[in-house]
């Protein structure tokens, strides 16, 4: 026991520890830059917000140091009762938190405020891995499924409660931890098609070519070619391939030959070419006694039944600003007041940094406070905009790097546990990446969650360091483990 | 452990992913970064200049129709500390007609973060504040030549009635408090001070709107960003009308001056405040401009105090025209009826303690009473009240039902007037008295004097102004309010909810006869207005601050009255000496709309009189 003590600083994975160092002091100066308006205040000032800063980053040097010197089983042990204990102060926050910008998600305790939800992804990630290392727990098995994501969906429905859509929707980048785990592949691509389906039809569902939407037209192509390759996969013969491109072909040739008539919807021609395919799908399922053929049948009428519901999921399922800020990320709509406007400052900001950067402090668009949330959730345009884009490259490669070095590290976990823990982990990581950065460069709706380590903030801050170091510590006693 | 290699396999797929999503950013930030210029274009330098674009500020009218607030151009020289260059100060300072000093101050003030919370040398700092259109004409022809300064339109305030400095209020540049209450202001906004300007100061202020100017790396103005389509128009603020008849309010100032004290005259069917004289006044439009600092700065200093409101801050005892009130709640209570009679023998005497009266018939009983504003009969009503221990347990008991039909007429708390710092005034309960005398140690006896509005009852103009409405409407009011109407809005219904009191109409109607009796042959006889009915009350207030308060209250006509009044003239002596010509020549202005002949020696007397001088408060 006494030897282990110093063994576990020597046992800490260095690449992470440096990954770690590197951003939070990165983050700091970035902070400080994006700030800085005063002339006079120092980095060190307590009055600054880099100061403050500052304080958060040695409190997480306290909580690192607790951290370590926890008994790396203790993490197991207490995972279920961190859950409900944080269960319970998520439905609190509820009640008791006061509406501020709309949301119920600060608790405020004097001059102090704490945001509960960035600490409850780490109950959430203990809690699966602990559920999903249980002895004879196989993922694929229905109830076992329905069990984790209850897990996962019990805190996501709270922070909604709280108005965090996008502090909540965190919790939905569990599922590649669950791929990892076992979770059907179809799930992910399913996932992927309607997240590319939904875009589509959004993006170009005021586009009109001719009398034909050009949303649905897209969006059915997918679909057909996405059948085709289902079939093509199904019944691997000499011939299928061409016989399902001469459906969809004579059909193309059946609809142009109308158009010399009159004016045509082509959307109607890829509906007879899906049909039609079906049909010699069907026969194929006979011909051959394999129903999963059919599989591909279902699988498009779906697509189909999900693509006409798009509309009415974004107008009756999402509230007006998330379809505005939906609305301005495809490029649909200006809304030079609210969102349109951040978002266009945010670009004009990177944008204006050009390749090597105006240099450090010396950006003049978000001091001039163009920028909104400049230090919390925008924080990347100052980055864009001092540093240019090989500030802005270093950043993405080092978050990369970040996660790539955490999914290694997952994978060589001895057990479930650390494993299913060191996904959550990554892909936690991976979505405030690619939410955050994303809305920054216009690339995905505007949706409130920070850029960990940098954005400013102690909560936010305190969410990530425990979040990566219980890893680190299981980490760093991973041989023990096999010693028992 | 045993490790499934198939599903270990799937990290490719994960990683994967990531880096697919690194390259599209990277992809996205190249082209933002590296091969669109258009964004570094509009960044370049600074690239925007956004300027606020103020809206105007609502109008205000008098209940006529007749404007009296309006607004003119002024303009505001801003700088931005960061893009001044090569400054000739000798030739600026010249053409701002300002010397090297006060040009060094002005950049000290600005910078200093306590009076200037929102200091940066990025952003436009305020540097002169409300030029006039030819000194910004002088300015305008040489600005190409200050880099880093530009000049920002404002509106500042004009007067065609330059009435009712408290009333009407006016118009400041925030304060750091002002900023940090209401996140709608930035530094250099204004917002109102005092008066209708305070109270609607967000009617009145309307949205402000911003026009994003695109400016090139040297900070010449190029155009507009986008041809304005990022730019917010400015939203004009209401218009106001008020209940106030411009005209008597300039009359009853007229009146007023060289006085200290209040009119309020209210339209009793509405709650309508006409005129709301405060004296001492000032002119509003003393404070616009770029004098505004140093007149105000007078204004606080006068120790005739002008800044404060009297109409709805000053609480005065309310002497004789208290005793309607008093009145009407023996009357109610059965303590007396029309008939009962008390006698009066120069006064009220009991034991030690004498009540001072003067000359009239006597027994008394309660129209005759208030007609000859008898002492002695009002305070034998009080204490038969008090004293009557078959009807009220304690004294206690019935001093607060006493107390309870005085709120009920507006007494003792605010009215709710729609206007800044209105005072309650002050009607004592019986802790009040036990605290001060000890538990059950007090009588009717021991506070006589609250009997003839003396004592410890204190009430504000507004309020007495607002008993001669109740009376005058038989008995309820309507909150007195200087808002008649709001452009595309409605008032708070507040002000069209009726209070009825606590005391029934037919005993407002005996009090209305003997006010009537007053002005025909008591204490009111030089309130008449041939034709018109007055009914009247006067009231001579001692108090600690010298010679007795002159007062009165009334309305007129005694039936469907159109205007009820309080006046009140500090240290001027007996109620009929002044306060009440002053009463009866507002309405008669008011009424009639002009003074008759015959009354035109009483409007000179009034107008010239000075009781200034007895103030007792020497002006240096």
């Amino acid at each position: 026991m006494e030897s282990r003590n110093i063994n576990i600083w020597s046992q800490i994975d260095k690449v992470v520890l440096l990954l770690y160092a590197v951003l939070v002091i990165w983050g700091w100066f970035s902070i400080y830059a994006a700030s800085y308006n005063y002339d006079d205040i120092s980095i060190f000032s307590l009055d600054g917000r880099a100061g403050k800063q500052l304080l958060w980053i040695g409190c997480a040097g306290v909580i690192i140091f607790a951290i370590m010197m926890t008994e790396s089983r203790m993490f197991e042990a207490w995972a279920y009762p961190l859950y409900v204990l944080m269960m319970f102060i998520l439905a609190l926050t509820i009640l008791i938190a006061p509406n501020i910008k709309g949301s119920h998600s600060w608790i405020v305790i004097g001059p102090f405020s704490i945001q509960p939800a960035e600490f409850a992804k780490f109950a959430v990630s203990l809690a699966l891995a602990r559920f999903m290392s249980s002895y004879n727990f196989v993922l694929t098995r229905n109830w076992n499924l329905l069990k984790t994501v209850m897990l996962i969906l019990l805190p996501l429905g709270l922070i909604i409660l709280q108005k965090e859509t996008g502090t909540a929707l965190v919790y939905v980048s569990l599922v590649l931890m669950l791929y990892r785990e076992g979770m059907s592949g179809f799930i992910l691509l399913a996932g992927v098609a309607s997240i590319t389906y939904f875009v589509l039809a959004m993006k170009y569902s005021t586009v009109i070519w001719g009398i034909t939407p050009a949303g649905e037209f897209i969006v059915l192509t997918l679909i057909l070619i996405v059948m085709i390759a289902m079939i093509y996969r199904l019944y691997d013969r000499r011939g299928t391939l061409k016989i399902l491109l001469s459906i969809t072909a004579v059909s193309a040739i059946i609809f142009a030959t109308i158009t010399i008539f009159r004016q045509i919807n082509w959307v109607y021609m890829l509906f007879t070419a899906i049909a039609a395919n079906s049909i010699y799908a069907m026969i194929l399922s006979i011909k051959s006694n394999n129903p999963r053929i059919l599989h591909s049948i279902s699988v498009a009428a779906v697509s189909i039944i999900f693509l006409f519901s798009v509309n009415y999921i974004f107008t009756e399922m999402l509230e007006p600003h998330q379809q505005m800020r939906i609305r301005v990320a495809f490029g649909m709509e200006d809304d030079p007041r609210g969102a349109g406007y951040n978002v266009n400052q945010s670009k004009i900001a990177i944008g204006s940094g050009g390749f090597f950067g105006k240099g450090y402090l010396s950006g003049t668009q978000t001091k001039l406070k163009y920028v909104p949330e400049q230090d919390t959730d925008f924080i990347f345009c100052t980055i864009g905009e001092e540093m240019g884009f090989v500030g802005s490259v270093l950043l993405i490669t080092l978050f990369v790097a970040l996660i790539i070095r955490i999914i290694t590290i997952a994978e060589r976990q001895p057990g479930t546990f650390g494993r299913v823990y060191g996904y959550c982990v990554a892909s936690i990581l991976m979505f405030h990446l690619t939410i955050n950065v994303g809305m920054v460069i216009g690339l995905c709706p505007v949706i409130g969650i920070p850029l960990p380590f940098f954005s400013y903030g102690g909560s936010s801050l305190w969410g990530f360091t425990i979040l990566l170091f219980t890893l680190l510590r299981l980490d760093a006693s991973r041989m023990e483990r096999y010693r028992w | 452990m045993r490790k499934d290699y198939t599903l270990e396999k799937r990290k490719y797929v994960i990683i994967a992913i990531i880096f697919t999503i690194a390259l599209i950013y990277i992809i996205r930030l190249f082209s933002l970064q590296v091969i669109n210029v258009d964004y570094r274009r509009y960044a370049e330098g600074n690239a925007f200049l956004k300027k606020t674009r103020y809206p105007s500020r609502g109008l205000i009218y008098d209940r006529n129709g007749k404007l009296i607030v309006y607004n003119q151009p002024a303009y505001d020289v801003m700088m931005i500390p960061r893009e001044v260059k090569n400054l000739d100060t000798t030739d600026f300072c010249n053409t701002l007609g300002i010397t090297k000093d006060e040009f060094q101050q002005r950049i000290k003030a600005m910078k200093d973060r306590r009076l200037n919370p929102g200091y940066s040398t990025y952003t436009p700092q305020t540097f002169i504040s409300q030029l006039s259109a030819q000194e910004y004409g002088r300015l305008q022809e040489k600005l190409y030549r200050y880099e880093g300064f530009y000049v920002q339109n404002r509106i500042i305030r004009q007067y065609a009635y330059d009435v009712g400095g408290n009333l009407l209020g006016n118009i400041r540049e925030v304060s750091p408090t002002d900023i940090a209450a209401d996140e709608y202001y930035t530094s250099g906004d204004y917002t109102g001070d005092l008066g209708i300007e305070k109270s609607y100061e967000k009617m009145l202020r309307g949205e402000k709107g911003v026009e994003i100017l695109l400016r090139d790396a040297h900070g010449r103005i190029k155009g507009r960003y986008e041809n304005g389509a990022y730019d917010i128009s400015p939203i004009s603020g209401r218009n106001l009308t008020l209940t106030i008849d411009a005209e008597l309010q300039a009359y009853g100032e007229y009146l007023m001056q060289n006085k200290i004290g209040a009119i309020v005259a209210i339209e009793p069917e509405t709650g309508e405040i006409l005129a709301m004289v405060s004296s001492p006044t000032y002119k509003p439009s003393s404070l616009i401009g770029r004098e505004r600092g140093k007149n105000y700065a007078a204004l606080v200093r006068d120790p005739y105090k002008p800044l404060y409101d009297r109409s709805l801050m000053a609480a005065y005892p309310p002497g004789s025209t208290f005793k309607p009130t008093q009145g009407m709640i023996l009357m109610q209570e059965g303590i007396i009826t029309l008939n009962t009679l008390y006698p009066c023998h120069h006064g009220f005497i009991s034991g030690g303690l004498r009540v001072g009266c003067h000359e009239h018939a006597s027994p008394i009983s309660l129209q005759p009473a208030l007609q000859t504003s008898c002492n002695a009969f009002f305070c034998y009503g009080f204490k038969s009240m008090m004293d009557n221990r078959s009807k009220y347990k304690t004294t206690a008991d019935a001093f607060t039902l006493w107390k309870d039909y005085l709120v009920s007429m507006g007494y003792g708390y605010k009215l709710g007037i729609d206007l800044p710092g209105e005072k309650r005034g002050f009607i004592p309960n019986s802790e009040y008295y036990d605290k001060y005398y000890g538990r059950g140690r007090w009588r009717g006896l021991t506070i006589i004097s609250v009997a003839i509005g003396q004592g410890e009852v204190l009430a504000t103009p507004l309020q007495i102004a607002n008993l001669a409405a109740t009376i005058a409407n038989r008995g309820y009011y309507r909150i007195p309010h200087v808002v008649k109407a709001i452009q595309d809005t409605i008032i708070d219904p507040k002000y069209h909810e009726q209070h009825r009191t606590k005391v029934d109409t037919q005993n407002y109607q005996y009090v209305a006869e003997a006010m009537r009796m007053a002005v025909t042959g008591g204490t009111c006889r030089i309130g008449e207005i041939p034709g018109w009915d007055v009914c009247g009350k006067t009231g001579t207030a001692q108090n600690p601050h010298g010679r007795d308060h002159s007062a009165f209250m009334g309305f007129a006509p005694k039936d469907k009255p159109k205007i009820a009044i309080a006046v009140y003239v500090e240290n001027a002596g007996f109620g009929a000496t002044y306060a009440v010509p002053i009463g009866s020549l507002m309405m008669e202005k008011y009424l009639t709309g002009s003074i008759s002949p015959q009354r035109k020696y009483l409007e000179e007397r009034m107008a010239t009189a000075n009781t200034i001088i007895y103030s007792g408060v020497k002006k240096h």
